[in-house]
């Protein structure tokens, strides 16, 4: 199949972007997106051109490193995939594909479709870790947590940092990202002792990242690839809500 | 946003009763209407506090707009939406419409400088504690108000802009305060379109009673007709500006 492509080149972060048509010819319909990409770059660099640059790692819907935008669908079609899980048979021959970064002002753009996500590192430094003794490690099962809860832990788990919630929101919001990171230590004992300052302390790190606010259209979760659910946002939202009245009438220190 | 839209939601819940009492005999309508007046200061409080919030809450609305476009310097080429309600995409101009009423309706009902003629519409009050005392006739004013096409085809759009505003608002109070998940997202949901559609078509039913003669005033029908005959020129270029 042969498709025709529209994708965003940008030099860096301070110059203007373009879009730029490429002609993606002789593919299989069970090749991968990303194979499709490098295809498209191998004929590039084979007419000495500059290939796009975009960002992947392990390319089975891990590890959050890719990251299209896909005829405006952070992931591309299909529910619960990542960039790297797509396939070109979910396209008609002859399409016209118009692939851009994942766009938001605390994702500037490093090159083409690659975008710098530190922001989602500095959340996490901010709170979301777990203080644990050092030494042998501790018994399995030593702390009891009922089935339900370590379940919806793990499903907050699931996250892979990818930031395609930000990138489908209206509002290039980071809620889903940070609720399914507070949300995830939260909920569990290991959790409980920095509880009130992870929420506070992350909330607190990403709207100075300068994200948008959440206004509740729950497009992050339909972009998601593991769909993490919208209901941890409002758990966040309701940790944020008495850990802020904690720390006001208990006088609780800032940082404490 | 969703404290400010809370209390407002509460209001205008609260205010709808009020206004159904106009299904009732004049009244009734003119006793609450008497009863909140006769609260004086206690009434200018919950105006005040009622204004505070309305203008914290589009103040708020502002700097939300403006903080989520900044988030987004560059859109996109190929704009997609999964699934975010027509509702949501578009509160803040729904919202600025619902405000421009909010000021006419002002004007119009509460401090009544579009129709100075309505302080001729007199009731007095035949039962209770206040019998005997001549009060505006608040009843009239509604009616009279209302059988004009124009005013009437007017709250009736506004209404619904503002049904539709809640249509996505009145849910979104729960996710913001923490009160939603996934258990409860379907009754959420559920109940703010029956809110929504319920709210509207009560609010509807005002004016379509009062134009279709279901709702009638004698008042209306005899002090009316020498109010209409001094007011009526500049009252009808006024309509047909609004
Ligand atoms: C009396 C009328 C009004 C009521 C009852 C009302 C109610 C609400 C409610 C309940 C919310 C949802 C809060 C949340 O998301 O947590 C909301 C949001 C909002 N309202 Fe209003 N509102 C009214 C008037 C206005 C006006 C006059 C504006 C003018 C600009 C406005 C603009 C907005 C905006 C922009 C949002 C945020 C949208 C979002 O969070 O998705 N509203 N309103
Ligand atoms: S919540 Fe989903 S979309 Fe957002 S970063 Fe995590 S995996 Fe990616
Ligand atoms: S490349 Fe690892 S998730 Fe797509």
């Amino acid at each position: 199949m042969n498709v025709t492509l529209k994708v965003w080149r940008q030099k860096n972060a301070d110059e203007a972007g373009y879009f730029e048509t490429l002609e993606a010819r002789n593919l299989n319909p069970d090749m991968s997106f990303l194979e499709m990409l490098d295809v498209v770059n191998n004929e590039l660099e084979a007419d000495n051109k500059m290939p796009v640059a975009f960002d992947h790692d392990c390319r089975e819907g891990i590890c959050g490193t890719c990251s299209l935008t896909i005829n405006g669908q952070p992931h591309g079609p299909g529910e619960g995939v990542a960039s790297c899980q797509v396939y070109m048979r979910s396209f008609k021959d002859g399409d016209t594909i118009t692939i851009e970064p994942f766009r938001a002002k605390p994702f500037p753009v490093i090159r083409d479709l690659v975008v710098d996500r530190t922001a989602f590192d500095k959340i996490i430094q901010s709170g979301g870790f777990v203080t644990v003794r050092t030494g042998s490690a501790p018994d399995a099962n030593a702390i009891p947590i009922p089935k339900e809860t370590a379940d919806l832990a793990m499903d907050a788990a699931a996250c892979i940092g990818c930031g395609a919630c930000v990138a489908a929101c209206k509002n290039a919001s980071a809620m889903l990202f940070v609720a399914a990171k507070a949300s995830q230590l939260n909920m569990l004992p290991q959790g409980k002792a920095e509880k009130d300052t992870r929420v506070l302390k992350m909330v607190a790190t990403m709207d100075e990242a300068g994200f948008g606010n959440c206004t509740n259209q729950y497009e992050c979760s339909a972009a998601c690839p593991k769909l993490i659910s919208e209901d941890f946002i409002g758990q966040m939202n309701r940790d944020y809500l008495f850990a802020s009245l904690r720390q006001k009438f208990l006088r609780r220190k800032k940082n404490a | 946003m969703a404290l400010t839209g809370l209390i407002l939601v509460l209001f205008v819940i609260g205010h709808l009763i009020g206004n159904l009492q106009i299904f009732a005999e004049p009244e009734v309508i003119n006793q609450y209407a008497h009863f909140l007046h006769s609260l004086g200061p206690l009434l200018w409080l919950v105006r005040a506090f009622l204004l505070i919030t309305v203008i914290l809450h589009v103040w708020m609305a502002v700097l939300l707009v403006i903080e989520n476009r900044k988030a987004r310097p560059q859109g996109y080429e190929g704009e997609h939406t999964h699934r975010a309600s027509y509702a949501s995409r578009t509160m803040q101009y729904i919202g600025i419409i619902v405000l421009a009423f909010i000021l006419f309706h002002l004007a119009h009902f509460t401090l009544r400088v579009t129709h100075p003629e309505y302080e001729q519409l007199r009731y007095v009050l035949q039962e209770g504690a206040y019998q005997g005392t001549e009060v505006l006739d608040v009843h009239a004013m509604m009616v009279m108000g209302f059988q004009k096409p124009l005013v009437s085809l007017f709250y009736i759009f506004a209404v619904g802009l503002l049904a539709f505003h809640l249509r996505h608002g009145f849910g979104s109070i729960f996710q913001t305060l923490g009160l939603r998940n996934k258990y409860w997202a379907g009754t959420i949901e559920k109940t703010t379109i029956t809110f929504a559609v319920a709210y509207f078509l009560l609010n509807a039913a005002i004016p379509l009673s009062v134009m279709s003669g279901v709702v009638d005033n004698e008042n209306v029908n005899s002090i009316g007709e020498s109010a209409e005959v001094l007011t009526l020129p500049e009252d009808a270029s006024s309509e047909s500006t609004e």
